[in-house]
């Protein structure tokens, strides 16, 4: 295997008294999918953004590329070639679809004092990136707050693929979407790991993670539980791990196994 | 990937042109604007509208829209200014004591009052980017600080007094004051006038010897903060820092530096007033500016910026500030009691909030 884009060792994150990660590592290669799994409150989350910028770790060391990085703001991550689609998704109701997916990273034309936002292409892109998700948008114009709860996230997603050029992270990504969109991010994280970019999968769909995922690590109340690579390990044996082990296995009876 | 999602979606009907200019934050301020004047060409004296009483009322209106349109950069990025009004004082001492007191020429003077007052604005903004406070508490304070210093200031520059006079004589003959008071274009109307189009006096001279540069400079302005928003990445990041600043922040926005800056935007605005009301004064006295930051946070409301931040209009504040100017000088010009001026002013304000939540509610889907 290749030298890991990002690797994350011993990540601590204390919220004051809240101990949300009690030293946790991970690390991503180019061209793989490492999925994040874990229950509601596991540290999820709270572990992506130390790796997207937006929280500083208490302790612990960001490798990336092998060297030694402190990422002060989400846009240090960004400049690094790391993109995030966060699970409240970053986007702004008032603003365009267009405004929202350039958002920080605005295209221009024209020189010095002339410099200014290249709406035409903006917009060209936009509709071009969405149509690719599959999102058939009414305008480039369209304020973010009409969208649905899943084209919203589309767009998200969209916009993280468009600029991850190293590192795509993606917090829970389809838990807002449809069969067919759904179907279309995963394959779209299987194309996005064949042009050879890392992709960190966070969600709580084992199927979802079997999917698509080269290599699963279980969080757990701040702490991994282990990392295992596809072909060791079954869904059941990672859904046990994600809830603990013994309640879902009291449950399996009752609810026939269709978890 | 699916065929069909190449197809137009049969969904989409296409938007009337009605509704979509509907969606423009300025639409309210430009519509009150056209229903104030007919209100007025009903009402007023025919004085009103003739040349020289449009530049009557659009004096005052576009010293407002100075103030206004800083005032509505601020509130897209999601903040407010109380200090504002104070700050026309503060700075209007500043500028007064540098060419009185130390007689320095315009040409640093200037400079270095715009400068000194983005300082002032900056610790404003400093204070509520790493507190995290509202705005309007921690402005709120400055409004009074600025006030204070000001009056301090003015005794401590004059040995007692609360006006500083002389600054007409400390700046004669300085080139940099026709771009600062006065009139502009007084040739062409002089030649206007020689040709009699335009209304003169019985010596020939023009009724209206040229457009007075507060017209001219919040006209710049308003053009200038409507490109900066619509057209640049920075203005950008002003609707995002306003609509929600840790979306933009997450997505790459440097929000801080954003906010940052447009405090000092405002406080510069506020010094630019200070400068041409006290060139064109000849002094300047602790009273200056007061209340204006009511006045100005009303028309960029007026104009259409929302309270919560995030969306709004810089040439929707300019107009706010001419339904502003027109209704106040325009009551002279009517047989109405001038003190309707306040009543007319609070009905405008309270229609415009309860438009522009609809608007946003337009905009944004809500259900
Ligand atoms: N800013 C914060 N301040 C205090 N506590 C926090 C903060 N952010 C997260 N936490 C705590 O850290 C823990 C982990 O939260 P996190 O959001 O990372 O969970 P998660 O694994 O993403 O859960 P979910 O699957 O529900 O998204 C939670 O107990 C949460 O309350
Ligand atoms: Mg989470």
């Amino acid at each position: 295997m290749t030298d890991p884009i990002v690797h994350m060792e011993n990540i601590e994150k204390h919220f004051g008294a809240v101990i949300a990660l009690a030293g946790v590592s991970f690390d991503v290669t180019a061209g793989e999918c490492h999925c994040l799994l874990g229950d509601n409150g596991a540290g999820k989350s709270t572990f992506i953004k130390t790796m997207s910028g937006v929280h500083k770790p208490t302790k612990g060391t960001i490798l990336f590329e092998g060297k030694e990085l402190k990422f002060d703001t989400p846009r240090d991550s960004m400049e690094a070639g790391i993109a995030t689609v966060y699970q409240d998704l970053a986007m702004i109701p008032l603003m365009s679809v267009t405004r929202n997916f350039w958002m920080g990273r605005e295209p221009t034309k024209g020189r010095g004092l002339f410099k200014r936002f290249d709406i035409d292409r903006a917009n060209e892109i936009t509709m071009e990136e969405m149509r690719k998700m599959g999102i058939n948008l009414r305008g480039p114009d369209q304020a973010v707050g009409t969208l649905s709860g899943g084209e919203r996230q589309t767009v998200a997603i969209a916009r993280a693929v468009f600029f991850g050029a190293k590192v795509l992270i993606l917090d829970e990504p389809t838990s807002a979407l449809g069969v067919r969109q759904t179907s279309n991010v995963l394959a779209t994280v299987d194309r996005v790991r064949n042009q050879g970019i890392g992709v960190v999968f966070i969600t709580h769909n084992v199927r979802h993670a079997m999917a698509v995922g080269d290599r699963f690590t279980v969080l757990n109340r701040g702490k991994t539980l282990g990392t295992a690579t596809k072909g060791n390990v079954t869904a059941e044996e990672l859904q046990d791990m994600m809830a603990g082990g013994q309640e879902l296995a009291s449950l399996e009876g009752s609810l026939g196994g269709t978890v | 990937m699916p065929t069909e999602a190449n197809s137009v979606d049969e969904r989409i009907g296409t938007e009337p042109l009605i509704s979509r200019l509907m969606k423009r934050p300025e639409l309210g301020a430009i519509a009150g604007v056209v229903l104030v004047t007919i209100f007025f060409m009903i009402t007023a004296d025919s004085a009103m509208f003739t040349l020289s009483g449009i530049l009557n009322f659009l004096t005052p209106a576009s010293q407002l829209a100075i103030l206004a349109i800083g005032a509505s950069m601020l509130m897209i990025g999601g903040e407010f200014d109380l200090s504002l009004g104070s700050m026309v004082a503060f700075a209007g001492l500043f500028f007064s004591a540098a060419v009185v007191n130390f007689s320095l020429p315009l040409v640093v003077a200037i400079p270095a009052t715009l400068v000194f007052a983005a300082l002032v604005g900056s610790i404003s903004g400093q204070i509520v980017v790493r507190t995290g406070l509202p705005s309007f508490i921690v402005t709120l304070a400055f409004l009074f600080i600025l006030r204070g210093l000001s009056l301090v200031g003015l005794k401590l520059a004059t040995g007692g007094s609360t006006q500083l006079r002389g600054v007409r004589e400390a700046v004669e003959g300085d080139w940099l004051v026709p771009f600062f008071s006065g009139d502009a274009f007084g040739g062409f109307f002089a030649w206007l006038a020689s040709n009699g189009w335009v209304e003169t006096f019985k010596n020939g001279t023009p009724k209206v010897t040229g457009i007075p540069v507060e017209i001219l400079w919040s006209i710049g302005l308003a053009v200038l903060a409507t490109y900066v928003l619509l057209r640049t990445p920075v203005g950008n990041w002003i609707f995002a820092a306003g609509g929600d600043p840790v979306a933009a922040s997450n997505s790459g926005v440097p929000v801080r530096k954003v906010k940052v800056s447009l405090f000092m935007l405002t406080a510069a605005c506020a010094a630019l007033l200070a400068i041409i009301q006290v060139l064109d004064a000849g002094s300047t006295d602790a009273r200056r500016g007061f209340q204006k930051e009511f006045e100005a946070i009303i028309a960029a409301v007026i104009g259409g910026c929302l309270l919560t931040g995030g969306y709004g209009s810089a040439i929707g504040a300019f107009f706010g500030s001419i339904i502003f100017g027109m209704v106040v000088i325009g009551l002279t010009y009517t047989n109405f009691d001038q003190d309707w001026f306040q009543v007319f002013l609070g009905g405008m304000l309270l229609l415009a909030v309860l438009f522009n939540n609809m608007i946003r509610k337009r905009v944004t889907g809500e259900r």
